[in-house]
This record gives C-alpha cells, structure tokens and sequence, in this order.
C-alpha cells in the first residue's frame, strides 16, 4: 500500500536473527520499506540520526539476559525502549509482538505509549491490520 | 502437460499431509500464500535461514547441557529462541517440544531437559526434510513448466 507514490516504512526491533529476517521479508512483501535493529538502544539511534519510520514492530520479550527475570521473558527492555521513543518525540505507530498473550506487562506497555500488541508470530493479517491503521491515520 | 498435473497433485497432496499431521500449521500456509510469480522463493528465502541458526541452536544446547553446572537460564534462553524462530515459519511440532523443554528448564530437571534435546532434534531433522522435499517438488513443477499450486 502507498500513500501518494510513498511506501509505508517499518522499523523491526527484535534480538532474534531468523526473527528478524522473517519479519523483514514478510513486511517488503507488502510494500513496506523496511530497517531492522537488534534492540531499543538502536533503534533510539535511528531516531536521533533522523530516520522516520511509520510503523516499529517490537518484539515483546527481549531477554535482559543477565537479569533474574529471564524464566518466561520479561518486557522491561521494551518498557524501556517505548518509554524512550515517546519521550523523544516520535509519534509513530509502535506495535508489540508477544507470545505471552494477555499479561500485565501489557497494560505498562500501553502507559509506556504501545499502541498495541499482538500475538507472535507476525502474520499476514496483522500486517493487513497495521497497513488498515497506517491508511486511516495518512487519509 | 501430464508430468506437471502429477506433480502439482503430489505438492498438494505432500502439503496437506504435512498440515494434517501437525509438522507444519497454519502460520506456513499462510507464507505459502504470499510467494508468487514476483516471489518465487519467498518461503525458502524465509525457511533457510531458520535452518541455519537452528542447527547452531542445537549445538549450543548440547554443549549447555554438557557443562558440569548446567546454567538452566542459559539453556532456557537457547529453546526460547528456538520456539520463536519455529513458530515464525509455522514449524507446529518444533515449537511445542519447545514449550515442553521450558517446563524442564524452569524446574531444573536435566534428565527431563536431555530427552526433550533429543526429541527436538528428532523433530527438527524431521521437518527440515520434509520441507526440503516441498521445495524440491515446487523447483520440479517450476521447470516443468508449471506454478506451484497455491494451498488452502
């Protein structure tokens, strides 16, 4: 989907390769120019190099691999990261990916300025979803 | 073009055993769906890098669970990649004996954690077949002139 001749673009953030490769390809499948990152620290660095994107993709359980949290995951480096990104000032969609369903971690991510989450894996309708959204938002 | 038909039937046919029977789900299906005449090696594009980084998966947790201490975090974080990366490509049997070996993890039982190491590798050596087949099959119809059928 275009909006004027422009593609949508997406940033994913997610510590896992193969992840981050099939999220990358599934996204150019439908038109979105798409960057990946490993963590929140890089994708904050985008940002201040000044890259817009209009869609982060963030997978919700980034390990803190030293942390005494990791048995089931923890979200705190993405409450972190989400935090960050609003605090500097971007207003972009940024949707999570969990594949711990409803937990309460998501209403601190919400707070933290998540727009929303979804199961993992990504699939095609939840791209369908987030290009639906991205649409509304450029009409 | 009797050669294609056959082989298009024994795509079709290969694919829907391999959903039936839980190896692959519906996640796969869906990728399937999205390779076309303009992405002709989507899927496959997708699957080998999963096929890479799953067999160093393997490795890093046969030797976890070879240490004299075994670090069930370090173990515990080697399976949750694998359940991730797994169930991105819809690898259905792969990703639930990912959740049963978390459950050994968290309790530390590594008997428990051995034998679901073995049975992972048993099923991942199992779906990397079977898909490698399906990508045979679809490169056979392909230069045979055919499309490869699209499922579902």
């Amino acid at each position: 989907m275009k909006k004027g001749g422009r593609k949508f673009s997406a940033l994913v953030v997610d510590d896992d390769q193969v992840i981050r490769n099939f999220e990358e390809k599934l996204l150019a499948r439908f038109e979105l120019e798409t960057k990946v990152v490993k963590n929140g620290e890089e994708a904050l660095k985008l940002f201040r190099e000044g890259y817009t994107f209009d869609v982060v993709v963030m997978d919700m359980e980034m390990p803190v691999k030293n942390g005494p949290e990791w048995y089931g995951g923890t979200c705190r480096p993405l409450v972190q990261a989400t935090r960050a990104l609003r605090a500097m000032g971007v207003d972009c969609m940024i949707v999570g990916v969990t594949s711990r369903g409803d937990g309460p971690e998501k209403a601190e991510l919400e707070a933290a300025g998540l727009n929303c989450c979804w199961e993992k894996p990504l699939n095609d309708k939840i791209v369908r979803t987030i290009l639906d959204e991205l649409a509304k938002k450029s009409s | 073009m009797e050669i294609v038909g056959q082989l298009q039937k024994q795509f079709v046919d290969f694919s829907t055993s391999l959903n039936h029977e839980g190896f692959l789900d519906e996640q796969y299906l869906q990728l399937q769906k999205l390779q076309d005449e303009s992405n002709p090696d989507f899927v496959c594009e997708v699957v080998s890098l999963f096929f890479d980084d799953s067999e160093k998966l393997l490795n890093n947790l046969a030797t976890a669970l070879q240490q004299q201490v075994v670090d069930f975090k370090q173990v515990d974080a080697h399976v949750h990649q694998f359940k991730g990366s797994s169930s991105s490509i819809g690898a259905q049997r792969v990703k639930n004996m990912c959740v049963a070996f978390r459950n050994f993890c968290e309790e530390k039982n590594l008997d428990g954690c051995l034998r679901c190491l073995q049975q992972l590798k048993h099923e991942y050596f199992l779906v990397k077949n079977k898909l490698e087949t399906l990508f045979r099959l679809e490169r056979q119809i392909v230069e045979a002139g055919g499309t490869v059928p699209v499922i579902g």
